[in-house]
């Protein structure tokens, strides 16, 4: 029996696998640079931070910034806006996590852990709605609200509360909360 | 290919030379003079010349619109209104371009029916069947990729939207659509980087699609056409040769839908997109109400008729891919309508459901759109996934004729068939 037989492995199939994972391995590293091309590149990450000044926005107001592109809702509740928002028993939201960068991923989504101690009529988030990145509306006094009295995306119908918690509507997650700090009592950075 | 006898001669010592060298002429001859055609084939069956015309129509304008057209975020609004107004018959190039892609869809919606109602996907179709899925995604891709071009409010906006779309991946991947979707970016939010790979790929794409037709040609070819019986050609008095029969049946059809076309691009160029497209796109208001263009209507409604995000994409890539089996979810063997008394009439009832879920993407997402948006998502898989099986095992088809000559001669295929073939 001659060891070229197709059931026994010779030094030639070892070099034709060998031969085959090479450039199966070769492919796959030459096509890298060719996805990878498309990633943001490093000037885009680079963590821009931006600070803003708060003085201006009085209870009940709010402004929109703009942080890596993306916009920010930075809104000063009212007290009742507050309370509505700390009312709000976790059971009943839709996502009942936190989704504040500052805080561990599994924080609950209590409107204290939405915003900082001893500030908590200011409210930063993300303005980009969770289902398909539309800006929600209610930045604006005339602005529709939605049924819970924070934000309505226009595009697909999400409802957010004071908290920038969805309600209702298709969002699958709460508004983020980028990460900041406040520098004084009247001025935050972002990022 | 489908046999038949040659005609081809080289008139020419040229062409004799090269017949011999390289014969394609001759199979040219073959393909698209020779080539049998159904006797019977109607109207419908001009859709195809329709579509290739059109195809040939925007790579045409959008060579020379790309000429002219700067793919900077700063730029490309500015750039296409100077086209517009400035460019020597830009106005023209660019409403051909435009309004052709809508007649684009429209000329391939009808193909589509056409394939559904005489069962044009059956065996030994199949193939010839999935090509034409893949070149319908392969348009949609271009025509969503263009649509972000002239940068304007919906522009930017649907270009948010959908790629948003691959970040419901992390519902089962944490992070993994955010990776995705910022990479599709190239960066956090859609951008001037955005723009300009799409429009790199919407350069790309239409040459991938002539590729993709050239294929579903030559898969029509070698299982040659169907026709409004669903009966195979099976002897000479079946068929007529492609020139000069359906070749001018093909140009009589498509001066006709020029013809409209073309009142169109001159008269109506912005009737079928949506005013807020001249506005400059904003990264930071969205549009109180985002639609898309007409075409995309029905899957943008079964996006948002399902109220979970995973959900819907999955529901609305799926109503699409769901089309690849329907060779196999038609368990009819009976290939035309024509001969099915109780699927005639839910092939209608789809139609219906598919232009109401045209109707309702254009409503804004609340009641009452939302609910009948639902009920029509569900009629449109209940109809592939349940209907289209189950009626193919119940129903009686009505009989059948022998031939396709007997189909259209009657009963006595005397002395007029032996003729029909020659020409008459």
């Amino acid at each position: 029996m001659s060891s070229h037989t197709a059931e026994d492995p010779n030094r030639r199939d070892f070099i034709v696998i060998a031969a085959q994972a090479f450039a199966a391995v070769g492919a796959a590293v030459a096509l890298w640079p060719f996805i990878h091309q498309m990633n943001p590149d490093a000037s885009t990450q680079a963590l821009a931070t931006t600070e803003v000044d708060l003085s201006p926005v009085k209870p009940g107001q709010a402004i929109t910034v703009v942080w890596r592109g993306k916009p920010v809702f930075i809104r000063n509740r009212t007290p009742e806006e507050v309370k509505a928002a700390k009312d709000v028993r976790i059971a009943d939201l839709k996502d009942p996590l936190a989704r504040n960068e500052a805080l561990p991923d599994g924080s609950r989504a209590t409107d204290e852990n939405r915003t900082k101690a001893g500030k908590e009529n200011w409210l930063v988030l993300v303005g980009i709605c969770t289902h398909l990145g539309c800006i929600p509306k209610g930045q604006s006094m005339g602005d529709a609200r939605g049924d819970y009295g924070g934000w309505f995306c226009p595009c697909h119908g999400s409802h957010y509360d004071t908290a920038g918690r969805i309600r209702q509507g298709p969002a699958p997650a709460n508004l983020a909360v980028p990460p900041y700090e406040f520098l004084s009592d009247t001025q935050i950075k972002i990022g | 290919m489908a046999s038949h006898e040659s005609s081809f001669r080289p008139a020419s010592r040229a062409g004799k030379w090269l017949d011999e060298r390289l014969p394609l002429p001759r199979v040219m001859h073959g393909q698209f003079v020779d080539f049998p055609t159904p006797r019977n084939i109607n109207y419908l069956w001009t859709t195809g010349g329709l579509l290739t015309f059109f195809l040939g129509l925007q790579i045409a304008t959008g060579v020379v619109l790309a000429m002219h057209y700067i793919p900077s975020a700063g730029e490309a609004f500015s750039s296409v209104e100077a086209i517009r107004r400035d460019v020597n018959y830009g106005w023209l190039l660019r409403n051909i371009h435009m309004v052709g892609a809508s007649f684009f869809f429209l000329a391939a919606y009808i193909h589509i029916g056409r394939g559904l109602y005489y069962g044009s996907y059956k065996g030994p179709r199949e193939v010839l069947w999935i090509i034409g899925v893949v070149i319908f995604l392969l348009m949609m891709a271009t025509a969503f990729m263009g649509y972000s071009l002239p940068w304007g409010q919906m522009s930017f906006w649907a270009v948010t939207v959908i790629t948003n779309l691959f970040s419901s991946i992390d519902a089962v991947i944490p992070g993994l659509g955010t990776r995705i979707v910022q990479w599709l970016w190239g960066g956090f939010s859609v951008s001037g980087t955005t723009l300009t790979r799409f429009y790199a790929l919407h350069y790309l794409l239409p040459f991938v699609i002539a590729a993709a037709v050239g294929l579903h040609i030559w898969a029509l070819h070698v299982v040659g056409q169907n026709n409004p019986t669903g009966i195979e050609i099976k002897q000479p008095s079946d068929s007529v040769p492609m020139a000069p029969y359906a070749i001018f049946k093909d140009i009589f059809a498509l001066s006709v839908f020029v013809l409209l076309f073309a009142w169109f691009v001159f008269y109506l160029p912005d009737y079928l997109g949506h005013s807020d497209n001249y506005i400059e796109a904003n990264p930071l208001s969205t549009p109180p109400h985002i639609v898309p263009e007409w075409y995309f209507l029905p899957y943008y409604a079964i996006l948002r008729a399902i109220p979970d995000k995973l959900l819907g994409v999955i529901a609305m890539f799926s109503s699409i891919l769901l089309l690849i089996f329907v060779p196999w979810l038609d368990t009819s063997r009976v290939r035309s309508a024509k001969y099915r008394p109780v699927y005639k009439w839910f092939f209608w009832m789809f139609v219906i459901s598919v232009i109401a879920l045209g109707y309702l993407g254009s409503k804004p997402p609340e009641p009452p759109y939302v609910g009948w948006a639902r009920f029509f998502t569900a009629y449109y898989f209940l109809h592939l996934l349940v209907i289209l099986p189950i009626v193919g095992v119940i129903e009686s088809p009505r009989p059948l004729p022998r031939s396709i000559t007997e189909a259209v001669l009657g009963k006595e295929p005397a002395t007029q068939v032996a003729s029909a073939g020659g020409g008459k």
